[in-house]
């Protein structure tokens, strides 16, 4: 097999990170709360000190795991998300005017990534309409329907989270760890992808791809996966309702 | 009687329908799903990329890559399918989804929500609310009829800022429902909870809205 099948992979987070980051990059990180997030990259990404960040997520992590780890070390300077209500520090830096903050509604995050990814500048949506949202913002109608102007985001890094590659970088993702993933591996300049498992080009299934190794340039197999569960919620086997136990 | 959070859902529930898909918000919301009438379909979508939510696992089927929107773990059934967040938004916006229940801070009686956002105090932000009024076709409201100082939360204009504008169908409050036949109508009063008067739900309430009990 020829060295360049396996050029994608590296032997681990820090070394996959190494040449693309510094101060001040656009970093858009994969997950819904601490389901299907980078955990390896999320580490290296503190490790490497890089500061004045400027994260896509949708969401900020808890105040010990996920991407809270980096703004307890002040390395975010902005976040674009929909949903920071699970960390503390976010609420503490922001009121304390130490961190930018722009709120999309999720499904115009997700759409805003996917346009990026696509080389589509702008859409138009009604979801904000006669809201915060659409505030400064062009808004057009369509079929007597208002719409208001949102624009596609790219990034300098994605960094995202797969449940298995290939060694071409094929991605396959696992039940709702999938979320944003699939979207931001094709809008960062360099995606950067990490997956519990790598297997040989031909050993998946070509129609079961959910991202196409075009997409992906740096690839690694992370270690030590913890995947905390947020709101571990289960029923008794007694219960026949499904009741919160 | 006022209704409590299991009566509010049950109430919630009866604006299901056979077939349907639909989006369950965080809290009284989530419960409708125990009301699910026997022998009716009814998918749930879960908007971080899933349909055909199956109930809570067992302590021994707990998976972390399995989670609804509200993060809980959930489990997945013969039918269900997994989708990244675009195409579960294309699935909200694009009108797909039958019904959306959820909770609100304020709504007006022309139809305006506001779920999201207190000025002044920590903003959590508003996840996919502003999607799911603005694109599933028809927008079910479960909320306490009043705020704890007694303050009538269905009331001419929305204060806080809006999640959506003249977006919401139907109110369920713990006093009584409010239905509008379409959008471009103001809503009626159509039911009380037990012991409830219409006087009474005038007392607490500052909208406008016509009574047809």
């Amino acid at each position: 097999m020829p060295a360049s099948t396996h050029a994608k992979i590296y032997p681990d987070a820090a070394s996959a990170l190494a040449g693309v980051v510094r101060d001040g990059i656009t970093v858009m990180s994969g997950g819904f709360g601490l389901c299907g997030i980078p955990e390896n990259l999320i580490l290296a990404l503190r490790d490497s000190g890089a500061k004045n960040l400027a994260v896509i997520s949708n969401n900020a992590g808890v105040d010990e795991f996920g991407l809270g780890l980096l703004l307890k070390t002040r390395q975010i300077g902005k976040m674009i998300s929909s949903y920071v209500g699970e960390n503390k520090e976010f609420e503490r830096q922001y009121l304390a005017g130490e961190l930018q903050l722009e709120f999309n509604p999720q499904g115009t995050l997700a759409e805003r990534i996917r346009a990026g990814g696509a080389g589509i500048a702008g859409f138009y949506t009604k979801t904000g309409v006669g809201t915060l949202v659409a505030e400064g913002k062009d808004t057009r109608e369509f079929n007597g329907e208002t719409y208001v102007l949102e624009t596609g985001l790219v990034a300098d890094v994605a960094i995202v989270k797969a449940w298995k590659a290939d060694t071409e970088g094929n991605l396959v993702y696992r039940k709702t760890a999938r979320n944003f993933n699939p979207m931001m591996a094709t809008a960062g300049k360099v995606t950067i992808a990490e997956v519990e498992e790598i297997v040989e080009a031909g050993q998946l299934d070509p129609d079961g791809i959910h991202t196409p190794g075009i997409f992906v340039q740096r690839l690694i197999k992370g270690a030590n996966y913890v995947k905390p569960i947020e709101q571990r919620t289960v029923r008794v086997r007694t219960d026949k309702t499904g009741e919160t136990a | 009687m006022a209704w409590n959070r299991d009566q509010l859902a049950a109430r919630a529930a009866k604006e299901l329908r056979d077939g349907y898909y639909v989006n369950l918000g965080i809290g009284i919301p989530t419960l409708v799903a125990n009301f699910i009438p026997a022998g009716m379909k009814v998918v749930l979508q879960s908007e971080n990329g899933m349909l055909g939510m199956g109930p809570f696992p067992y302590d021994d089927q707990v998976d972390p890559d399995l989670i609804n929107a509200g993060k809980q773990t959930i489990t997945q059934l013969p039918m269900s399918s997994f989708f990244s967040s675009a195409d579960s938004f294309g699935m909200i916006r694009g009108g797909h989804i039958d019904l959306s229940i959820l909770g609100a801070m304020e709504i007006s009686e022309t139809g305006d929500i506001a779920n999201w956002m207190i000025p002044g105090k920590m903003v959590k932000g508003m996840g996919g609310a502003m999607d799911l009024v603005a694109g599933v076709k028809r927008v079910v409201v479960v909320m306490e009829h009043n705020s704890k100082d007694g303050a009538a939360k269905f009331k001419p204009q929305c204060e806080l800022p809006l999640t959506g504008s003249n977006v919401i169908d139907l109110l369920i409050t713990d006093l009584g429902v409010f239905s509008r036949p379409d959008r471009h109508s103001g809503f009626q009063l159509i039911e009380l909870a037990p012991e409830v008067s219409a006087d009474e739900i005038a007392a607490k309430t500052s909208a406008k809205y016509t009574v047809a009990l």
